[in-house]
């Protein structure tokens, strides 16, 4: 089997990509931790219901973002291809 | 193979009318199209709804009625960061809500999300950006520079990179959920057997465009009048 440089790259551009999509792990930890706090925050506090849960929905869109850098890496080195001529 | 894989997935911007201006080539591609609907539908709605306003009612009818509590819920949020200044800005708030908002929800109608392409976000993270620096020199003068000094000189290549980053984040934030969405839909309709294709997409589009594409207009309003807010005093 003879694999071309261009075809190299590419084999190497995929695994890139789904190692670049272990940055996933950190987001999903975090929003759990923003799920969990906010469940016990209604329990304590039910009244506040409305606010807690737009406070943790806004934190864990913003505790998404590193997650979202990794798939826009992931998604350049699939469809974009940067190391090929 | 032909009977069970629909069709060739698809999720990329597609080029639909070449121009030439100043010796380049331009394209114009689905996304301005769905920029263009979206536009239409907007002033469509505005039209509506100033002549619903100029002929308002004590006794509101539905339309005015859904107009004043959409009003309402866009001032509570304002009111929520920005307290008394709301008035200033939310117009330009009100405006970017509407717009990503819609350009989100077109991918229920058919179209590729316009927000989905780096282009139209990044320009939105840029027109946040000039507002965020036009307050902050109008109302600090020279100290919305020294203040890139703080607390020590040594920490100025930090802030600024802070500073500049801020556009970036927010752009890549609304630009990257709302690529996954497309891409997840994409590859649903493009690789999966047609049989799956009769009841599943219905929950995935209520997750990718309406949840996911609601949460972050809001997200990406709120962080624009956070970082407004920072420039104020």
């Amino acid at each position: 089997m003879n694999i071309s440089g261009q075809e190299f790259i590419f084999g190497c551009s995929a695994i890139g990509a789904g190692l670049a999509m272990i940055a996933g792990i950190g987001p999903g930890v975090g929003q759990g931790i923003a799920a969990g706090h906010g469940a016990s925050a209604v329990g304590r506090n039910p009244g506040a219901q409305s606010q807690i849960t737009s406070t943790m929905l806004l934190g864990q869109a913003v505790a998404e973002t590193t997650g979202l850098y990794g798939l826009v890496v992931a998604i350049i080195l699939m469809f974009v291809k940067p190391f090929t001529s | 193979m032909g009977l069970l894989i629909s069709n060739e997935p698809d999720f990329m911007i597609h080029g639909v009318l070449e121009y030439q201006m100043f010796g380049q080539s331009f394209w114009i591609t689905t996304t301005t199209i769905g920029a263009w609907i979206v536009t239409i539908l907007l002033l469509i709605f505005g039209v509506l709804a100033n002549r619903a306003l100029k002929n308002a009612t004590d006794v509101p009818g539905a339309f005015q009625n859904a107009l004043e509590y959409g009003y309402e819920m866009l001032e509570k949020m304002g009111n929520s960061i920005l307290g008394g200044n709301t008035r200033r800005f939310i117009n330009y708030i009100g405006t970017i809500f509407l717009f990503i908002l819609l350009c989100n929800l077109s991918g229920l109608l058919g179209l590729r999300a316009p927000t989905a392409d780096y282009g139209v976000t990044f320009l939105l993270g840029v027109f946040t950006f000039c507002i965020v620096n036009y307050q902050g020199i109008k109302n600090r003068g020279i100290r919305h520079f020294t203040c890139l000094f703080e607390p020590t000189p040594v920490l100025f290549p930090i802030n600024l990179i802070g500073e500049l980053a801020n556009p970036l984040s927010i752009s890549l934030r609304l630009f990257a959920n709302l690529l996954s969405g497309v891409i997840i839909m994409g590859l649903w309709y493009g690789m999966m057997p047609i049989f799956v294709d009769i009841a599943i997409p219905a929950a995935l589009h209520a997750y990718c465009d309406l949840f996911s594409g609601c949460i972050q207009t809001y997200v990406f309003c709120m962080l624009t009048m956070v970082y407004v807010n920072d420039k104020l005093e």
